[in-house]
């Protein structure tokens, strides 16, 4: 039999590394091993090639580069933000405010920080996903120290109003974290305009190499070091760098944000192609999230009368990628808290789909999806109890 | 992460649907927890003689469904109420530990299904080990 094609439509779980970002790497896990913190020619070259990036990521985020701090990632960066700036204002207040939708790497951290004994608000979105703004000025007391709101959510692409929410915070003094890891090449992003002081970027969301990341921290913000150790990253990350990651991290930005607009252009016209596709020949459907306000590669769809991962077994058969919000995947019985925070019943929540699309799907794959998907929809709904076909 | 037989039994689901005028009906689970078994038998002469499942559920709930149903077919009663959710599981070559409690639900049908017919049938419904719908996962139960 012909090998299929992989239809790869999980770039929010992570993205292949761009051809051009490897071999931007390669030299530094040869021939460049220095260890920049030494003092002969081979550290100098490492040094240089750290400090280069680093004015990429500047570039891309309208920020200074002495405000990008690397790390192993996502998550990494999001306890930094979290724990760093509640342990180094707690003088000033135990409060934070954050939201029910955030993804783990936040939510658990503050979990964590409620046991320290910081109070965490945790605010509620409207069925779309967006954070109601009134209720944020509501939840702010003259103890918050800290709002942290995620750019753009991971599993139904809802992207908030971060300048809203930096203005807001910045007239009440209080320091505003954001979450980007799925914001970065998908949305312009101006940490000046929109008054972000804290930042989390990941690179293997955005076509670099996994486990390197950073944190961009404003000047002047009262932050505690989350690792201690040597004196790296001006004394703020020890840890010898990860230079060929954070090398990988530069080029993959620069190559991210060159051109944010026509790169999207192609991804969301086949998205929005692959929605009206599955809307339009599957029955008791339905899009979650918003309809504008989205992220370009994005699609969260909940089908009736069936559950996610079973979904996923029979679309890998065919060679397509996905992910669900059904418990069934998570090891727990509860299906995806955003699903449930946009007020989704449980049994909608299980049967529910993400295909996110990027730079690695052509036409043919929403076609082959838009032939697949239906076939797939109705076998399980012929298995299902729940599914009376005169429904 | 599923063994070969899960995925046979998933892909190539025995004794899918639903028997008409069925002797004996269980339905457990429900929509909150992600997984939903119907269990229908034919029972002739206090053995099992045709079984059927329709699941709304993961790979696993689907896979044990089929495997349960397999099972029971041709056991008398007294024999079919002993298939345990392990033996289900270990039939299946294995389900990942937090996929244990899919296998439950298999064995809650059957007897479930069991228990109907023998209340219908005017004896004693026997004992369940569990409430129905109520197990938790990873518990290896
Ligand atoms: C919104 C968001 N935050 C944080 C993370 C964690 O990032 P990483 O995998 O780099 O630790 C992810 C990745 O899944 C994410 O989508
Ligand atoms: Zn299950």
């Amino acid at each position: 039999m012909e090998k299929k094609r992989l239809v790869y439509m999980d770039h929010a779980a992570t993205t292949m590394t761009h051809s051009e970002v490897v071999r931007t790497m390669m030299p530094y896990l040869n021939e460049r091993f220095g260890n920049p913190s030494s003092i002969y020619g081979i550290a100098h070259e490492s040094k240089e090639a750290i400090e280069s990036a680093r004015q990429k990521v500047a570039k891309a985020l309208g920020a200074d580069a002495q405000e990008i701090y690397f790390t192993a990632g996502g998550t990494e960066s999001d306890n930094w933000a979290l724990k760093g700036v509640a342990f180094a204002n707690k003088k000033k207040g135990n409060h934070i405010i954050t939201t029910k939708i955030e993804h783990h790497a936040v939510l658990h951290t503050c979990q964590y920080l409620e046991k320290q004994g910081f109070e965490v608000t945790y605010l509620p979105v409207d069925a779309y996903g967006i954070v109601d703004l009134s209720e944020l000025e509501k939840a702010i007391t003259d103890q918050t120290i800290l709002i942290s709101v995620m750019y753009a959510n991971n599993e139904i692409g809802t992207i908030q109003p971060i300048a809203e929410i930096g203005k807001i915070a910045s007239e009440h003094e209080i320091y505003f974290h954001t979450d980007a890891v799925q914001a970065i090449g998908n949305i312009p992003i101006d940490v000046e305009a929109a008054n972000i002081d804290l930042l989390s970027f990941s690179a293997h969301k955005f076509y670099g190499p996994k486990g390197i990341g950073g944190l961009y921290i404003r000047k002047g913000t009262r932050i505690d070091n989350l690792l201690h150790g040597g004196g790296q990253e001006r004394k703020r990350r020890a840890g010898t760098e990860n230079i060929a990651g954070i090398v990988g991290l530069g080029k993959a930005i620069e190559l991210a944000t060159a051109d944010i607009d026509s790169h999207n252009l192609r991804i969301r016209a086949m998205r929005d192609r692959l929605l009206a596709g599955i809307l339009g020949q599957i029955p008791h459907t339905r899009l979650n999230g918003h309809q504008e306000k989205r992220l370009p590669g994005n699609l969260n769809i909940s089908f009736e009368y069936i559950e996610g991962e079973s979904m996923l077994l029979l679309l890998d058969q065919y060679g397509i990628c996905g992910s669900t919000g059904s418990a069934c995947t998570s090891g727990s019985l509860e299906p995806s808290h955003v699903l449930l925070a946009i007020g989704l019943p449980h049994e909608i929540a299980h049967g529910s789909l993400r295909l996110t699309l990027g730079d690695a799907n052509r036409e043919e794959d929403v076609d082959c999806v838009l032939e697949v998907l239906p076939k797939v929809v109705e076998r399980l709904r012929s298995m299902s109890p729940l599914y009376r076909p005169d429904q | 992460m599923y063994s070969e037989k899960v995925m046979d039994h998933f892909m190539n689901p025995r004794n899918m649907g639903e028997i008409e005028n069925a002797d004996g009906i269980g339905e457990v689970g429900n929509p909150v927890c992600g997984d939903i078994m119907k269990i229908s038998l034919k029972i002739e002469d206090n053995r099992i003689v045709d079984a059927r499942f329709k699941t709304f559920g993961c790979g696993a709930a689907i896979a044990s469904s089929s495997m349960a149903t397999e099972l029971v077919k041709g056991k008398t009663l007294e024999e079919a109420w002993e298939v345990s959710n392990k033996a289900v599981a270990e039939a299946l070559e294995g389900l990942p530990p937090i996929k244990m409690h899919c296998s439950v639900l298999a064995e809650e049908g059957i007897h479930k299904a069991i228990n109907e017919y023998r209340i219908k049938n005017g004896l004693e419904p026997w004992e369940e080990k569990t409430p129905y719908g109520e197990h938790t996962p990873g518990d290896g139960a």
